[in-house]
């Protein structure tokens, strides 16, 4: 493959647990330990027992044997729990740290984004700033100097340019900060979690940088703990577990994968044992399951998609009224709605004992993106009990790609609401100036 | 047949050239073992970096300070006064036929350079910590730049000493232009010790107490509140391996006429900077590596 970007070949990077607590040692230390561990050795052996350099020089895998490979024009999502080693492979892909043992190449110039500022001096002024941090960034000064009014316009500082950044807001502080940055302009960019900082206005701005950086064809790859601009920004996602790869695929599976393997919470679940399944001696709940309009298994799906909703139950005393409804509640435990089963092939008839379907059908642009939940219940009517109700039985996650045809349209930032409907909307020009009495609406053929 | 690019190289075939195939720099990147190479090349790359860093230390130096800029020129002055009153006129330490205050003074500029290039230097990798964790540069760049930016206030103390040769009226030789030659040995040797400093201090912070206790045993080992003429001729020689002692009495006999013209004295001192200078280099490549885990 001569297309490649970079690879890396059983990257694994170990740390000195007691170095990664102190940070550096003392002379003292570093002698003490010089003259007296082959006493100390020699004094276990004595006793018998084991030595091993594991015991006095405890040490931590932060990667373990991490290999895989990026084209070059390739947005890569880089997730994991905090602590599995995300960073650190930042960090030796920018050359930053060495690995302990593997190797990696990279074709073309790197610019590395692990926090946005660094280098930024409080002493100096915003235009000293971006020089300097534009240098320790990889910038030529001519560059910098052509690209200096477009990096003052972004960052919205104005007539503060000449002011010590020590007296910026930290708003503008970020955004001067950030402005620079998104002015590198290498063939790789490495960015680690630039954007968990700052407000919601401010993270807009990022988001729609990362994604212009996607569209010149540059290669990316972007740790971040946000995964809705991981789904929309990358459509590849790694999934780092204790310093190993655990998961490498389209991001929306890795996405819904990671987030269910946190959660506990998968898009189908079964109860095998009739005995235990939740419910009562009327009816028993076997199965519920999240699926796309195709069959699949949905743990992500498309935000314009329908998704179904399905229970499997077994009625197993005949005559029953029966009302199956699910209960969808989003990841801030907002209930988003509640639906009982309307289908009037059931509805208020006595159903003999067997095993049932119901599904229910949530439209596509319908839901906002993030995780959802469902709640799997049944009542009966006449009497009015509840059967079983499986709080958070399965889950599943609404992805909002950028491609410009969903309720998101052309904006990348954050869109808030429970819901996104994809509604009509008509704009028409005023002639004159001079608001039309009466707008044409519904005078087209309706 | 092949195509030959503008750069010499051969486009590969297969990746388009919208890529810059032909000129697209690969990085390698494995643990590396034991000595390594020093990467000037590298480090030629990043000069604008270097550039932007002592003009950053230059900057921010005397931010914030009420005299500003005049400490530049307090610290070799008021210890040349100081010199003066105790080693001129108590002890009446001779001066080479000089006045004493400008002999000690002539010595003092350059001196005051190198002890805080050094202080400066060894602590700079410790002040860059932030910078080391989170991007990546040749790490020499950062005791470079901090050397470098000293000049400055050489250049502050050093109008001063042409202001005191004015009032005394001593005219300089031909041989000032040398002075640049000696200036450069001293930022040789501050920068050789600054480089060992600076990479064990990331280590062991015992360094940064060492350093007081360092420059001010060095002070006394140079010449500069007394002449080296002092020394009897083969011990003179022996004398420069301190690279301080060429220094100094270079620039006495630069600017101020003194009879201590530049002879094996000044060879073994350039010797030993450079040896210090390059051994330094290694040094800090070695332990480069565990920099950014460590500091």
């Amino acid at each position: 493959m001569s297309d490649i970007a970079i690879q890396l070949a059983n990257i694994s990077k170990q740390y000195h647990i007691g170095r990664l607590r102190e940070g550096y040692k003392t002379l003292r230390e570093a002698l003490n330990e010089a003259f007296l561990s082959p006493f100390r050795r020699a004094g276990k052996l004595l006793r018998g027992q084991a030595t091993g350099a594991s015991e006095l020089d405890e040490t931590i895998w932060a990667l373990r044997d991490v290999s895989f490979e990026m084209k070059h024009g390739e947005l890569v999502g880089l997730i994991g729990r905090n602590g599995t080693g995300k960073s650190t492979l930042l960090k030796i892909l920018s050359r930053i740290t060495q690995p302990t043992t593997g190797f990696a190449e990279i074709w073309g110039r790197v610019g590395s984004l692990l926090e946005v500022g660094t280098g930024f001096h409080d002493e100096l002024t915003g235009r000293e700033n971006i020089y300097l941090n534009g240098a320790i960034l990889g910038m030529k000064r001519a560059e910098i100097a052509r690209k200096f009014d477009e990096i003052v316009d972004f960052a919205e500082i104005g007539k503060f340019i000449d002011t010590p950044v020590k007296h910026y807001s930290s708003g503008m502080y970020l955004r001067l900060a950030f402005a620079v940055a998104a002015h590198l302009e290498p063939d790789i960019l490495l960015v680690d979690e630039v954007l968990a900082v700052g407000d919601a206005s401010f993270q807009k701005k990022c988001l729609n940088k990362m994604q212009d950086v996607g569209e010149q064809g540059r290669t990316v790859l972007f740790v971040s703990h946000n995964m809705p601009a991981i789904t929309r920004l990358c459509r590849r996602t790694i999934l780092l577990d204790a310093g190993q790869i655990v998961q490498d695929g389209p991001s929306h599976q890795v996405v819904s994968a990671y987030l269910n393997s946190g959660l506990g919470t998968a898009a189908a679940r079964e109860w095998p044992t009739l005995s235990t399944a939740p419910g009562d001696d009327v009816v028993r709940l076997r199965a519920a399951r999240a699926r796309m309009e195709d069959g699949q298994i949905a743990d992500a799906v498309d935000i314009r998609k329908p998704i179904v909703l399905e229970m499997d139950y077994e009625v197993l005393k005949p005559d029953y009224l029966l009302m199956p409804y699910f209960v969808v509640i989003n990841e801030e435990g907002v209930e988003v709605f509640t639906t009982i089963d309307a289908d009037p092939t059931w509805r208020r008839r006595p159903r003999p004992a067997g095993r049932y379907v119901s599904t229910a059908w949530i439209p596509g642009n319908y839901l906002a993106e993030g995780t959802f939940f469902v709640g799997v219940a049944m009542r009966t009517l006449d009497p009015m009990i509840r059967r079983f109700h499986v709080r958070d039985a399965i889950a599943f996650y609404v992805t909002d790609s950028m491609e410009g045809d969903s309720a998101r349209v052309d904006h990348a930032g954050n869109l808030g609401g429970v819901v996104r409907p994809l509604l009509q909307w008509t704009t028409h020009v005023i002639p004159n100036g001079h608001p039309d009495p009466a707008p044409a609406v519904n005078e087209s053929g309706r | 047949m092949r195509v030959r690019l503008p750069n010499g190289s051969t486009p590969t075939p297969t990746r388009p050239l919208s890529l810059r195939a032909g000129n697209m720099p690969v990085t390698h990147i494995q643990p590396s073992t034991g000595w390594v190479s020093l990467q000037l090349r590298d480090l030629w790359e990043y000069r604008e970096l270097l550039y932007f860093l002592t003009w950053r230390d230059i900057k921010v130096r005397y931010k914030q300070t009420v005299l500003g800029a005049a400490w530049a020129i307090i610290q070799p002055f008021f210890t040349m006064i100081v010199f003066s009153l105790f080693f001129g006129q108590l002890a009446k330490i001779p001066s080479d036929g000089v006045p004493y205050p400008i002999f000690s003074y002539a010595a003092l500029v350059p001196w005051t350079f190198f002890a805080n290039g050094l202080t400066q230097s060894a602590n700079s990798l410790i002040g860059s910590a932030k910078l080391i964790r989170k991007v990546y540069f040749p790490r020499l760049a950062i005791p470079i730049a901090t050397v470098i930016s000293g000049v400055v206030d050489f250049a502050l103390a050093f109008s001063i000493l042409i202001g005191m040769m004015l009032f005394y009226g001593i005219v300089p030789t031909a041989n000032i232009v040398w002075l640049p030659l000696f200036l450069l040995l001293a930022l040789i040797t501050a920068l050789g010790v600054g480089l060992w400093l600076s990479a064990m201090n990331v280590q062991f912070r015992d360094v940064r107490y060492t350093i007081p206790f360092l420059t001010q045993f060095w002070l006394f080992a140079t010449p500069i509140a007394y002449p080296s003429s002092l020394l009897s001729e083969p011990w003179r020689v022996l004398y420069g391996v301190n690279p301080m002692v060429g220094v100094v009495e270079g620039f006495r006999w630069a600017l101020l006429g003194t009879d201590t013209a530049p002879g094996p004295t000044i060879i073994v001192s350039a010797l030993v900077a450079l040896v210090l200078l390059v051994s330094g280099a290694f040094y800090f490549r070695r332990m480069e590596k565990t920099f950014a885990d460590v500091v």
